[in-house]
């Protein structure tokens, strides 16, 4: 199989030259590889993007917790600390802290502005855990919070991290089925052109199979040509692509989804892929469609 | 070389080949004749594997048609070399090229000596770098020939070779054939000019072959 498609992709100048250069054939493919790769590289990044977003909110969310603590001004001290001592002692929990006034008036300003009269509203105290390597029984916990301290809520991020971490893994799909129905459309279109260039090129092969050529000596001459114009075509328009995503803004983690729309470290590697994947694509489809020419005809 | 035993052969509800049977033998020389529509190029076909016959079988060097690959069909017409009519040229490459297209092919070379000798024999070394549409009609057969016979065939079939060729230029191209066929190759000529038959049958033995109401025939001796 691999020295087949190896003696397929040797260069062979002289067969090569049998088949006359059709021009806009040749365009065609090189243009509708490139820009498929082109887009192909967004679906992949959009892929990659998603899916380090659905880890990142299951590492960031998955390992903590928060007490909401909610209980009268002079009972919030007590219940606070006895809420803490209650923590210290459940097995599964690797730290618990009450967090401060300022903590908590930075988390509240960006919907009530930085100068938040926080002693003067009746704001739940939080109290956020982390969970050790073998995590805590929240159902265990809730009870013995409802026991020892009525007003604590224990939000385990349960209620809100599985949506978003199912549409992130889904838009990791999705971006990843664009990518194999980009493929399979520049298969279908270097199939397509292929068999115009064969169909333009009947009397040629014709000629060759009365004079003794093998199928697969036929098949080569274009199985190799639109092979090479794939890929050549597909590494344009990875490149294109790759330029763009490296152009685009990057605003950190602040700013959100489409600014981290792009590949990090070893991710770049994985958009030259495409080229490699184009041209085993134009390789196969060419092949299929040479030899089911060649089979009508003697 | 090639028998035909009983063969039909029909297309289009009609048929246009029946009860052939023939047998080509080494060294032999045949002229195949008749009406224009007749069958004579249906018959070559079926020689060289083009066509397979719908009744009776065809043996090609020892091996039946029918059960042919077609890497088999390949290898065996590499031992058949066809002239066309219309000669059938790639025209985008030089008149060289051309000729040493079946060697091409089955990744053979030829030395530049060899070819230029080949072109020499068939007087066109003048034109080895020329484009096929820039030859004249007998130029153009002549450079056919050299094609076919460069794989040095056993079996060199022929149609109608002469039909676009003055007097002068057939017979030129009839002393070629002459020659392979003195050199032992097996020569299959279907033509409807009678004047060539003649010419041939003063210089070497021939058979000929009439097809006539679907059947061939063993043309009589007014030839």
């Amino acid at each position: 199989m691999i020295r087949s498609i190896l003696a397929d992709m040797t260069p062979d100048p002289a067969a090569d030259r049998v088949v006359p250069p059709t021009g806009h054939t040749a365009w065609l493919t090189q243009f509708t590889a490139g820009v498929m790769a082109f887009l192909a590289v967004f679906a992949l990044a959009l892929s990659m993007a998603a899916g380090r977003l659905a880890d990142r909110w299951e590492d960031a969310l998955a390992r903590t917790a928060t007490i909401r603590i909610s209980a009268p001004e002079d009972q919030m001290q007590v219940q606070t600390e006895a809420v803490l001592a209650l923590l210290s002692t459940t097995p599964g929990i690797a730290e618990a802290r009450a967090l401060s006034d300022d903590e908590q008036r930075a988390l509240l300003a960006p919907w009530f502005g930085p100068d938040l009269p926080l002693d003067e509203l009746p704001i739940p105290r939080l109290i956020e855990l982390t969970e050790d390597g073998e995590g805590y029984d929240s159902e265990g916990l809730r009870q013995r919070l409802a026991a020892e301290a009525p007003g604590a809520i224990l939000d385990d991020h349960d209620r809100w991290r599985r949506p978003l971490a199912i549409a992130a893994g889904r838009l990791q799909a999705l971006g990843f089925g664009a990518v194999v129905l980009i493929l399979a459309a520049t298969g279908a279109v270097i199939s397509l052109a292929a068999k115009a260039s064969l169909a333009s090129n009947d009397q040629v092969i014709r000629v060759l199979r009365q004079i003794g050529a093998r199928d697969t000596y036929i098949a080569r001459a274009f199985v190799r040509r639109f092979t090479l114009r794939a890929l050549s075509g597909a590494a344009a328009g990875t490149l294109a692509g790759l330029v763009v995503l490296w152009l685009m803004p990057s605003g950190g983690d602040a700013a959100g989804f489409l600014t981290g729309l792009g590949f990090e470290g070893f991710g770049w590697l994985w958009a030259w892929t495409l080229p490699i994947l184009s041209a085993a694509i134009a390789f196969a489809a060419t092949r299929a469609t040479a030899f089911a020419k060649l089979g009508t005809m003697r | 070389m090639i028998a035909f035993d009983n063969v039909a052969y029909s297309y289009g509800g009609g048929e246009l080949l029946s009860e052939v049977s023939l047998s080509l033998a080494p060294g032999s020389f045949h002229f195949l004749t008749g009406p224009s529509g007749s069958g004579k190029s249906t018959l070559l076909k079926l020689c060289y594997a083009e066509l397979l016959p719908t009744a009776g079988q065809i043996t090609i060097f020892d091996r039946d048609a029918r059960g042919l690959s077609r890497d088999d069909v390949a290898r065996v017409r590499r031992r058949i070399g066809v002239v066309h009519q219309d000669c059938q040229f790639l025209d985008h490459l030089p008149v060289a090229t051309n000729v040493t297209l079946p060697l091409a092919v089955t990744r053979r070379e030829t030395s530049a000596q060899d070819l230029e000798d080949l072109l020499a024999w068939v007087g066109l070394s003048h034109l080895a770098g020329a484009m096929p549409p820039e030859l004249s009609g007998g130029e153009r057969q002549r450079a056919a020939v050299a094609r076919a016979v460069i794989m040095s065939p056993d079996v060199l079939l022929a149609d109608e070779p002469t039909g676009n060729l003055d007097w002068e230029m057939s017979v030129r191209l009839l002393t070629l054939l002459v020659e392979l066929n003195r050199m032992g190759k097996t020569i299959v000529i279907a033509t409807h000019d009678m004047n060539l038959i003649r010419m041939a049958k003063s210089q070497v033995a021939t058979r000929v072959l009439r097809i006539k109401d679907r059947r061939v025939q063993l043309a009589g001796a007014d030839l």
